[in-house]
């Protein structure tokens, strides 16, 4: 057996050149010969109907632009095959592969459907909006493991911020219920850290135990609060949301601005909150600190760190953040309260953090791949491309897959992640 | 400060004390064995499920409103609540008193077994997917894609179940061992790629459940795929009859076959980790993977082992759901595969990853979703008491501290959780 190993390991570049460069032009190939099938021209509209500033849509003859870029991927996957490269000409080569492709597949949809367009603006939005509850989730699960405790409740966080969210904005009512909702699925999601928190730092329970049950724990509480009070009680899940807000200049923008920046409030929560713990963690004492708690308690404790409070701190803080991207699945988008209306969210944000090596904009491209995935899955339904939509809904999970595998590849957690202190 | 003690080997007994049986017994209980820890964590979580019941009975509320005149009723109504909430679960799950008294009056035996054949049936499949995500744990692996195993095999069965034609017997091993290779394929996959490309399996199983769930409502979307004919709804095609589990002893609903085979699979895995060499080195992998692979083990071909057999058991677990000794079996659907893959994990919790107590984890689990149904039908307690239940049940046992401090209890040493991988580097 340990034949094998060494023969998988010692020539590892050379495969995955050769893998790669095979699928390049594997895709290449699909793009000449199955998406060249459709002749007439593709349309792609640039803004959204009604919009302000309206940018004419984009005709492109799908033919000839299909081929094009089918050559160009199948002569980048050559090049990928046979050329020794830089890290970043390799890079470089999987963008050219993967958007040519991409833009073949969307020339072919397009043009197979001589009435709709393809909106490019309502595909990136789209995005967007998916990615929101995913960032929120994985900052939140990267705030907790930077500093050594292991999040998975993050789906229970999300769970008990939406319900909490909805209830609290119904009871109050107005536009100021929004807001005092909001801050209710944020505390809500810090109690949620909190119970982590004394758990797994006081209590010692083994924190993947730990996060499954407490998401166990949140499905059966919101389930049941849900029975015994909203459905007795509308008024109580009166589905009243944030309505988008321009921001001034930005949002008049034409293409960028409709989808940064006339958005639901909770998109520039994010924005911050990515920032921040992006600046904080990285290019602050504060941060430096956290990392070294999560990495080396024992010398954390030496120097005078104290290992536990800052624990107690992050975990609840990043129950907070999550807290607030379980607000945006009721208050910021349609905001009635369903049961599990997580759906997963959680366990998708905690791949995100994974996939993005515990770093908030690595976290960050990969929920916005996992949105875009999901989007043009939706998108291309409409279009109604001959894919069952069930196989196209699998598009966001098996490009993960792929790029996690693929692209990723081996990740380290922060070091003392997982493992209770127990000081000497 | 009770981590401190937690650290320190218990003392040893005063040699007066070890003479008596009863003092051994009181020590037993003072000292917090783990037995008694789950005992206690079981009973704190009926206390938390109760208060619950209480707090949301609004016949309750309302009687506790007049507490300053009438403590009596107050008092009386809350022990009603939870008193009948609870017999509900005792009921529905265990053993019923009017079932005997029944059988006296000329009703039939066989009802007072109802209950039980209740718990074992819903025990089956938990025990199983309990075991897939288990046997990973041991072996330092996280394996949040039972779900995605258990559709694998779901698929293969319900196929080779309705559109293959074999004789008697032969069809029903055919499935099963077709469920197997079917879950164990999707196990596979998360164990090669993490051994070939470093892919953490957290992420590839999350994202697997969903493929895997989207591949389920294709195939049952096509009469030419699983769908079955003439149904416009996402329905698999019935199972040949000789394709389901045989009953064991006794008319429907009794016990069939798959619990059979949950046990065997259970005494199966503690043969294989306590006795076999693959066992070994799953072990020490989960242990310490650099010493493994000191000693010359594969770690790698040991993650794609351990998946596959995780696999191969959510796969068994996906065949005695659908072969289920019902007449006729339920046909598979969209929402077969249910919360099976996530219960699993807390059933291995709770059982420590051990097959034993993941056999008991298991059956508890299923006396409280069987249970939890008649309490549902019964009283106006919403069903989803039962899932606050287990997870208060599995957060206490994970807990000892916290139960000991409760009970003040002094410290043992150890949690019993020391098996279970700590964290994501494996």
């Amino acid at each position: 057996m340990t034949a094998l190993t060494t023969a998988v390991r010692l020539p590892r570049a050379d495969v995955r050149a050769y893998v790669a460069g095979g699928s390049f032009i594997g895709l290449g190939l699909v793009d000449v010969l199955v998406f060249t099938r459709h002749h007439g021209d593709a349309v792609f509209a640039l803004s959204l109907p009604g919009a302000g500033v309206q940018v004419p849509d984009v005709h492109v003859p799908a033919v000839p632009t299909v081929l094009a870029l089918g050559l160009v991927t199948i002569a980048a996957g050559f090049v990928r095959a046979l050329v020794d490269l830089s890290s970043l000409a390799k890079r470089v080569l999987i963008g050219v592969a993967l958007v040519g492709s991409l833009f073949a597949l969307l020339c072919w949809a397009d043009a197979s459907n001589p009435v709709g367009s393809m909106n490019l603006i309502d595909l990136l939005q789209g995005t967007v909006f998916a990615a929101i509850p995913l960032v929120l989730g994985a900052l939140s699960g990267l705030m907790c493991e930077r500093s050594g405790v292991i999040n998975i409740a993050i789906e229970g966080q999300l769970l008990t911020g939406a319900f909490a969210a909805a209830i609290v904005s119904s009871a109050v009512g107005a536009t100021v219920g929004l807001w005092f909702g909001l801050l209710a699925g944020s505390l809500t999601g810090g109690l949620v850290g909190a119970l982590l928190a004394v758990f797994a730092i006081k209590y010692l329970v083994d924190q993947i135990i730990l996060g499954v049950v407490i998401n166990l724990l949140a499905i059966g509480f919101t389930n049941y609060l849900y029975d015994r009070v909203m459905v007795p009680y509308a008024n109580l899940n009166a589905g009243n949301f944030f309505t988008p807000y321009k921001i001034p200049v930005l949002g008049d923008i034409p293409i960028i601005g409709p989808i940064f920046f006339d958005s639901t409030v909770i998109l520039y929560i994010a924005y911050i909150l990515l920032i921040v713990i992006q600046v904080a963690l990285f290019s602050t004492r504060w941060g430096l600190r956290v990392r070294a708690v999560g990495e080396h308690p024992t010398a954390a404790d030496t120097v005078g760190i104290r290992v536990l409070w800052t624990r107690y701190r992050n975990v609840i803080l990043g129950g907070m953040v999550a807290g607030i991207g379980g607000a945006y699945l009721t208050v910021g988008s349609t905001g009635q309260f369903s049961t599990g209306i997580s759906s997963g969210f959680g366990y998708i944000g905690l791949a995100c953090m994974i996939f993005g090596r515990w770093k908030p904009f690595g976290a960050t491209a990969a929920a916005l791949l996992f949105g875009f995935c999901r989007q043009l899955g939706q998108e291309l339904q409409l279009l109604n491309v001959p894919i069952s939509p069930y196989l196209l809904a699998m598009l966001p999970y098996v490009a993960t897959i792929i790029a996690v595998a693929g692209l990723v590849g081996r990740v380290r957690a922060p070091a003392a992640d997982g493992k209770p202190y127990i000081k000497a | 400060m009770t981590e401190q003690q937690a650290a320190v080997p218990a003392p040893a007994p005063e040699p007066r004390r070890t003479r008596l049986t009863a003092g051994v017994l009181i020590e037993a209980v003072t000292e917090g064995s783990p037995t008694i820890i789950t005992i206690l964590a079981i009973f704190s979580a009926l206390v938390v499920g109760g208060v619950l019941i209480v707090v949301s009975d609004p016949v309750v509320l309302r009687a506790w409103d007049s507490l300053g005149y009438a403590p009596g009723t107050a008092l009386s109504s809350t022990w009603q609540s939870v008193a009948s909430a609870y017999s509900a679960l005792f009921e529905g799950s265990i053993f019923s008193p009017t079932t005997v008294a029944n059988a006296f009056h000329g009703g039939s035996i066989a009802a007072i077994f109802y209950p039980l054949s209740l718990t074992v049936y819903e025990a089956t499949p938990l025990i199983l997917t309990g075991l897939a995500v288990a046997v990973p744990f041991r072996s330092g692996l996280f394996n949040i894609g039972a779900t995605s195993q258990f559709l694998g095999g779901a698929i293969v069965a319900a196929w080779l179940g309705a559109d293959v034609s074999l004789p008697l017997v032969i069809h029903l091993v055919v499935c099963v061992a077709g469920a197997m290779v079917g879950g164990a394929a999707i196990g596979w996959i998360p164990g090669a790629l993490k051994a070939r490309t470093g892919a953490h399996e957290v992420i590839v199983t999350i994202m697997l459940n969903y493929v895997m769930a989207n591949l389920l409502l294709y195939l049952l979307s096509g009469h030419h795929l699983l769908q079955a004919p003439g149904q416009p709804n996402q329905i698999a095609a019935p199972v040949a009859g000789n394709a389901v589990l045989p009953h064991v002893g006794g008319p429907p609903p009794q016990a069939d076959l798959g619990f059979l085979l949950a046990i065997a699979a259970a005494a199966g895995v503690a043969w294989l980790l306590s006795r076999t060499t693959i066992g070994f080195q799953f072990r020490t992998v989960g242990a310490n993977p650099n010493a493994a692979r000191s000693a010359g083990m594969s770690v790698e071909r040991t993650w794609v082992r351990v998946m596959m057999i995780a696999g191969s058991l959510a796969g068994l677990a996906a065949a005695t759901v659908v072969l289920a000794g019902g007449s006729p079996p339920p046909p598979l659907v969209p929402s077969t595969p249910g919360t099976y893959g996530f219960d699993g994990i807390t059933v291995a919790l709770l059982g420590r990853a051990k097959p034993a107590g993941v056999i008991l984890a298991g059956l508890l689990f299923g006396a409280l979703n069987a249970g939890g149904t008649n309490v549902a039908g019964l009283t106006s307690v919403p069903v989803d008491i039962v899932q606050v239940l287990e997870g208060t049940i599995v957060l206490f046992v994970a807990a000892p501290p916290l139960i000991r401090s409760i009970y003040r209890l002094r410290s043992a040493a150890g949690t019993g959780m020391e098996d279970f991988a700590k964290g994501w580097n494996g």
